[in-house]
C-alpha cells in the first residue's frame, strides 16, 4: 500500500502534495533495483529472492534496525534505471541502493548514486571502469568483476593442459571483455584457434559450430549469458562435436533447468560458490531457500544473500547511526560477516578477492541437474583492473 | 576455408531458411488475404515451443509433444482470431500494429507466469539424436536434417493446396482481390478463420520443431518475428512462392554472412577491429538486403498479380 | 451549450505542467520534475512522429532512431571534448536532417506496410551500428560528462531541463498547428486521403512528404538531445525497435492526428507503466490487454473519447484539439 502511495505521489504529483514520508531514525531504507522483465528477468528474481532471504535470516532486520525494502524493475533500459534511481535518491531518500544486474544499467546510474554519497551495493554488475579508474568509496560489490570469470575459465583450461581454444562471445562490451580476459590468462600457455563475435540474442549458432569443428581446436570457450548460452549448448550437443566446453556466466543455476541433460558430467562455468559449498551459512541458506521459493538457488541468489549480511555488519558497527558514512565505509571494507562462500575480503577497488573453483554438472538426489564444487582454480583471485583504481586503504 | 565447410554452412542456411518459411508462409497468407499485420505471429511460435516442451514433459515423448503442440497452437490461434483480431480486419494497419503489439506483451508475460522466467528443457526426439554422414567428412545433425525435410514437405503441401484445390483457388483469389471474392458469395469470414488457423498451426509447428535446438523462454518469438517480416516483405506480401524464395535467401545470406564476412574483412584489413566491424556488418546484412530490394522493387520480389 | 471536454482537459494539463515545478519545490520533491521531464521529452518525440503519422498517414516504425541520433550527438561531442551547447543542437539537427533526407528519400518510395518495414529495417541497422561503436561504449553505452550549456542555461539542471522540455513541447505543438493549417499541411493531409488526386493537381507529393519526414526527424533529434541531458547517458537501447513501437503507441493512445494527442498519450502510457509496475511484477500482463481495449473500443484515441460526437466521426480531419 505504501508503495502504491509513493507511486501516486511521483505520478499524480499535484494531487498527492500532502503526502510526505518522514524517515524514522530507527529504520533503514533500501532501494533495490534489478531487471525483472524479459528473458533476463530470471537473474533479477534469483538475486532478489536471495537478498530477501538474507534479511529474513537476520530476523527481518539489518543491524537491529527495521528494514524497508523498495523494489523496482529497470526493464534493462538505462533511462528507466536512471529514473528509478532519481526517485530512490531524491524522493524516497534511501540509505542504500542495492541490486543492479546489468552493466549498461549500472553505468547509467553509478555516478549519480556515488555522488549523492549513498552506498551502492552491487549484487551482480561489475563493469571494468568501476573496478578501475572510476572506482568509488561508496561502491561495493558482493559478486565479482567480469575479468575474474574469464580469467579463471582460462586458468581452468590451462590446468587441464588444453593446447588450443576457440572463443565465442556476443559482439558487445562484456563479450569483447570476455575474449580479452580469457586471452590474457591463456596466451603463452596455448594458442587461440579462432574467435567469433556473434550477434546479440542470436538464436541460431549452426554457422559458428561448423567453424569450430573446422578449426581443429582442442576446446571451446563460450561467454553467452542467458538464453544465448542455452541456444548454443543445445545446438552444440546435437552437432556431433565432442570438444570440452569451458564457459563464463553461461552454465549456471539459471540455465541448468534447460540444459542440464546436455551438460551432465561436463563443466559448469567456474565460480566462487556452488550449492554444495561446505560452509555453515550455506547449509542454512540451501535448506531454507528451496523451501521458501521452490527452486534450486543459483549463484545470483547467493550474491544477493551476502549483500544483506554485509549491510547488516556495517550498520551494526556504527550502532545504527546511518549518518556516520565513514564508519559505515570502514565496516564495509572490513567485511566482518559470515559469508555464504566462507572467506570474504575486498580488494582496494571494493570488489571481492576470492577463490574460484571449477564446477561439475551432476544430478541431485531428486534427479535434477545441479552444480558440484570442483577443483580450486585460482586462489585469492583478483581482477586485472584494480591497479587502475587510485583508492588505497 | 574448405568446400566441406561451405557445404555445411549452406545446409545450415537452408535449415534456417526452411524454419523461417514455416513462419513466413502463415504470416504472408494472413497478411495477403485479410490485410492484417499480425505482430502476434511470433507469440504463436513461442507458444508452440512452450506447448511442445510442456507436452513432452507430460507424455515423456518429444515426438508426441511436438505432435500435440500443433493442434494446441491451432486452437490458440483460432481463439485469438475470434476474440481480438476479427474486429480488426476493417481497421487500418496502425490499429492492427498496436493491438497485436499488446498481444505480444500479454503472451510474453503469460509464458513467464505459467512457466517461469528461466528457459525450460526440451529434448531432441530419441530417434533423431546424433548425426548422419552425408558424404565422408561431412556430418550433419539428424534433427536439423529432419527440420529441412519437414519444411520442404510443408512447402510442397502448400504448393499443392494453393494450386490444385478449391480452397487454394479462393486463397489466391483473396490475395488478388478480396472484395471480388466476397461479392461472388464466398463465406469470407470462414475463409479468414481457416487461413488464420493454418498460419497459427504452421507457426506452432515451427516453434515446436526448433524447441529442442533453442532456448524455450519468454520473448523467444520476438527476434524471429522481425526476421519473418523481413522475409515476407522481400518476397512480396501474399505470395507463398515469394515467401519460400525469400526465406531461403535470408537464411543463406544470414548464415553465410555470419560465417565468412568477419574472416573476409580480417583478410582484407588485417586489423583487430575487423572482427567487430565484420560481426556488426553481418547482423545488418539482411536489413541491407531488404532496403535494397524495396528500393528497386517497392512491392517486393513477387507481388501477387492484380493489385 | 456543450463544453468541449477535450479543451478543458488540455488546458488543465498545460496549466498543471506549467506549475508542477512550484509544487515540486514546495514539497521538496525534485524527482517529480525529473519524472515529468521524461514524459514531456518522450511526448516531444511522439509529437514529432505525429507530424507524419497522424497527419500524413505514414507509419514509421523507426523513429526512435532519430531520438538516438540526437542523444548520441551530445555524447559524441562531449567525448571528443567539444563543450558548449550550440554545437549540440546544431549538429543534432544537421545530422538528423541529413540522415532523414537520405533514409526518407529511400523509404518514401514505398507505401503502406512496406513503409513500416523499411523504416524498421533502417532503425535496426542503426541499432547494430551503435552497438558496434566501441569508442562510445558499444552495447553498454557511455556516460556523458556534462550536459548542454546555452549561455547561462545548463540543460542538465533539473529545473532548466524541465522548462526547456515544456517550452519546446509547446513550441513544437504550435509549429505543428501552423504547419498543418498552412498549404503544406493541406497537401500532407490531402495526400493521406487521396494521393492520386494530389498528384493530378500537379502537386509534387513526394517532396512535401520528404520535407515533413525530415522535420519530424529533427523534432525527434531535439527530444534526443533533451533525453541525453536528462540521463547523461547514451545507449543503443534508445533505438531498439520496441522504443519505436512505444512512440507509435503514445501517438495512437492519445489520438491520431490531434495536436495534443501525443502528449496525452505519453502521459497516460508512462503513468500506466509506472503504476502497474508498482502493483505487480507482471505488469505487462495487464498493459497488453489495456492497449488492445483502447484500440478496439476507443477509436480516435483517448482524446477521441472525450470529443463531441459529430467531431469524433472524422478524427483525422479534426486538428484544433
Amino acid at each position: 500500500m505504501k508503495k502504491l502511495a509513493s507511486a501516486l505521489a511521483g505520478g499524480v504529483a499535484m494531487a498527492a502534495l500532502g503526502i510526505a514520508s518522514a524517515a524514522a531514525q530507527d529504520s533503514v531504507k533500501i532501494g533495490y533495483m534489478a531487471t525483472f522483465s524479459g528473458p533476463p528477468g530470471v537473474l533479477g528474481e534469483h538475486n532478489r529472492d536471495g537478498f530477501l532471504l538474507g534479511i529474513e535470516h537476520l530476523g527481518g532486520k539489518l543491524g537491529d534496525l527495521e528494514v524497508e525494502v523498495l523494489e523496482a524493475d529497470d526493464q534493462l533500459k538505462p533511462d528507466v534505471g536512471k529514473q528509478i534511481i532519481d526517485r530512490y535518491l531524491q524522493s524516497d531518500r534511501v540509505d542504500f541502493v542495492v541490486g543492479i544486474i546489468f552493466s549498461n544499467v549500472m553505468m547509467a546510474v553509478y555516478e549519480d548514486v556515488v555522488k549523492s554519497e549513498t552506498f551502492l551495493i552491487s549484487t551482480n554488475a561489475g563493469p571494468s571502469p568501476i573496478a578501475g579508474e572510476s572506482c568509488s568509496e561508496f561502491f561495493f560489490s558482493t559478486s565479482w568483476q567480469n575479468d575474474q570469470l574469464h580469467g579463471s575459465a582460462a586458468l581452468q583450461a590451462v590446468n587441464d593442459g588444453v593446447g588450443s581454444v576457440f572463443l565465442v562471445a556476443p559482439n558487445y562490451q562484456a563479450g569483447r571483455d570476455a575474449v580479452t580476459g580469457f586471452k590474457r590468462e591463456f596466451e603463452g600457455n596455448g594458442t587461440i584457434a579462432g574467435e567469433i563475435l556473434t550477434q546479440i540474442n542470436q538464436p541460431d549458432y549452426s554457422a559458428e559450430i561448423a567453424q569450430i569443428a573446422a578449426s581443429g581446436a582442442e576446446a571451446v570457450f563460450i561467454f553467452l549469458p542467458g538464453g544465448m548460452g542455452v541456444n548454443f549448448i543445445k545446438q552444440y550437443a546435437s552437432s556431433g562435436i565432442d570438444l570440452p566446453l569451458y564457459s563464463g556466466s553461461t552454465v549456471d543455476g539459471t540455465t541448468l533447468p534447460a540444459i542440464g541433460e546436455e551438460m551432465m558430467g561436463g563443466y559448469s562455468s567456474p565460480n566462487f560458490w556452488a550449492p554444495d559449498m561446505d560452509t555453515p551459512v550455506n547449509q542454512r541458506f540451501m535448506a531454507d531457500f528451496e523451501k521458501t521459493y521452490g527452486y534450486i538457488p543459483s549463484v545470483y541468489a547467493a550474491q544477493g544473500y551476502d549483500a544483506a549480511a554485509l549491510i547488516d555488519s556495517a550498520i551494526r558497527a556504527v550502532e545504527g547511526d546511518l549518518s556516520d558514512k565513514d564508519g559505515i565505509r570502514d565496516a564495509l571494507r572490513r567485511a566482518e560477516f559470515d559469508s555464504i562462500r566462507g572467506d570474504f575480503q575486498f580488494g582496494n577497488n571494493h570488489f571481492p578477492v576470492q577463490d574460484w573453483y571449477a564446477g561439475e554438472v551432476i544430478s541431485d538426489d531428486q534427479g535434477r541437474a545441479t552444480i558440484a564444487l570442483g577443483a580450486l582454480v585460482a586462489e585469492d583471485y583478483q581482477d586485472a583492473y584494480h591497479q587502475d583504481c587510485p583508492m588505497q586503504w | 576455408m574448405s568446400t566441406t565447410l561451405l557445404l555445411i554452412q549452406t545446409l545450415n542456411g537452408l535449415q534456417f531458411g526452411v524454419m523461417l518459411f514455416l513462419m513466413a508462409a502463415g504470416l504472408t497468407l494472413v497478411f495477403g488475404i485479410m490485410n492484417l499485420v499480425n505482430l502476434a505471429h511470433g507469440s504463436l511460435y513461442m507458444m508452440g515451443a512452450y506447448f511442445a516442451a510442456a507436452a513432452t514433459s507430460w507424455t515423456g515423448n518429444p515426438l508426441l509433444g511436438i505432435a500435440l503442440a500443433i493442434p494446441a497452437a491451432l486452437i490458440l490461434g483460432l481463439l485469438v482470431e475470434l476474440i481480438t483480431l476479427r474486429t480488426l480486419y476493417q481497421r487500418d494497419h496502425l490499429d492492427q500494429v498496436l493491438c497485436t503489439f499488446g498481444l505480444i506483451l500479454f503472451f510474453n508475460e503469460l509464458a513467464r507466469v505459467l512457466w517461469g522466467s528461466a528457459a525450460i528443457p526440451m529434448a531432441i526426439p530419441e530417434s533423431f539424436t546424433g548425426f548422419v554422414t552425408i558424404i565422408p567428412g561431412l556430418i550433419y545433425p539428424k534433427w536439423r536434417l529432419a527440420i529441412i525435410v519437414v519444411g520442404l514437405l510443408v512447402a510442397l503441401l502448400l504448393y499443392v493446396l494453393i494450386t490444385h484445390t478449391r480452397l487454394g483457388m479462393l486463397i489466391r483469389a483473396g490475395a488478388s482481390n478480396r472484395a471480388m471474392v466476397g461479392a461472388l458469395g464466398v463465406n469470407i469470414s470462414l475463409l479468414f478463420t481457416l487461413v488464420f488457423g493454418l498460419g497459427a498451426a504452421l507457426a506452432g509447428l515451427a516453434g515446436a520443431m526448433v524447441a529442442p535446438l533453442l532456448s524455450v523462454e519468454p520473448g523467444m518469438g520476438d527476434p524471429i518475428l522481425i526476421l519473418t517480416f523481413v522475409v515476407i516483405v522481400i518476397g512480396g506480401i501474399g505470395s507463398i512462392r515469394g515467401a519460400f524464395i525469400a526465406s531461403l535467401l535470408v537464411g543463406l545470406i544470414d548464415t553465410v554472412g555470419r560465417a565468412f564476412l568477419p574472416a573476409l574483412l580480417r583478410e582484407a584489413f588485417q586489423t583487430q577491429s575487423a572482427n567487430t566491424v565484420g560481426a556488426a556488418l553481418a547482423s545488418m546484412l539482411i536489413y541491407i538486403l531488404m532496403a535494397a530490394v524495396l528500393f528497386f522493387r517497392p512491392r517486393g520480389l513477387f507481388p501477387p498479380k492484380g493489385r | 451549450m456543450r463544453v468541449d471536454l477535450r479543451l478543458l482537459l488540455i488546458l488543465l494539463v498545460v496549466a498543471c505542467l506549467a506549475l508542477l515545478p512550484v509544487a515540486a519545490l514546495l514539497a521538496e520533491e525534485p524527482y517529480w520534475m525529473r519524472f515529468w521531464s521524461r514524459i514531456m521529452i518522450l511526448g516531444l518525440a511522439a509529437a514529432g512522429l505525429n507530424l507524419i503519422l497522424g497527419f500524413g498517414g505514414l507509419v514509421s516504425f523507426g523513429h526512435a532512431m532519430y531520438v538516438a541520433i540526437g542523444a548520441y550527438t551530445v555524447g559524441a561531442l562531449r567525448h571528443h571534448g567539444v563543450e558548449g551547447g550550440l554545437p549540440d543542437i546544431l549538429v543534432a539537427l544537421g545530422a538528423s536532417a541529413g540522415v532523414g533526407l537520405l533514409i526518407g528519400a529511400i523509404c518514401l518510395r514505398t507505401s503502406g506496410i512496406f513503409f513500416i518495414m523499411i523504416t524498421l529495417a533502417f532503425a535496426q541497422m542503426t541499432y547494430f551500428f551503435f552497438v558496434s561503436l566501441e569508442q562510445y561504449g558499444g552495447d553498454d553505452g557511455m556516460r556523458i560528462a556534462s550536459g548542454t550549456q546555452l549561455g547561462p542555461l545548463h540543460l542538465d539542471d533539473t529545473l532548466t531541463l524541465y522548462y526547456s522540455a515544456f517550452l519546446l513541447l509547446c513550441g513544437v505543438i504550435f509549429l505543428t498547428w501552423r504547419l498543418v493549417n498552412a498549404r503544406f499541411g493541406m497537401v500532407i493531409r490531402g495526400a493521406r486521403s487521396n494521393e492520386q488526386r494530389m498528384a493530378a493537381l500537379g502537386i509534387p507529393v513526394f517532396r512535401y512528404r520528404l520535407t515533413a519526414y525530415v522535420i519530424s526527424a529533427m523534432i525527434c533529434a531535439l527530444a534526443g538531445v533533451l533525453l541525453a541531458n536528462l540521463t547523461l547517458y547514451i545507449s543503443p537501447a534508445y533505438t531498439h525497435w520496441t522504443r519505436s513501437g512505444e512512440l507509435l503507441i503514445m501517438v495512437i493512445l492519445g489520438g491520431l492526428g490531434t495536436l495534443f494527442g501525443p502528449v496525452i498519450g505519453a502521459i497516460v502510457l508512462l503513468q500506466l507503466e509506472d503504476l502497474l509496475a508498482h502493483i505487480t511484477q507482471h505488469w505487462q500482463l495487464f498493459l497488453g490487454p489495456i492497449l488492445i481495449l483502447v484500440v478496439l473500443f476507443a477509436r480516435g484515441g483517448l482524446l477521441g473519447l472525450l470529443a463531441p460526437r459529430q467531431v469524433s466521426q472524422r478524427p483525422a480531419e479534426e486538428i484544433d484539439g
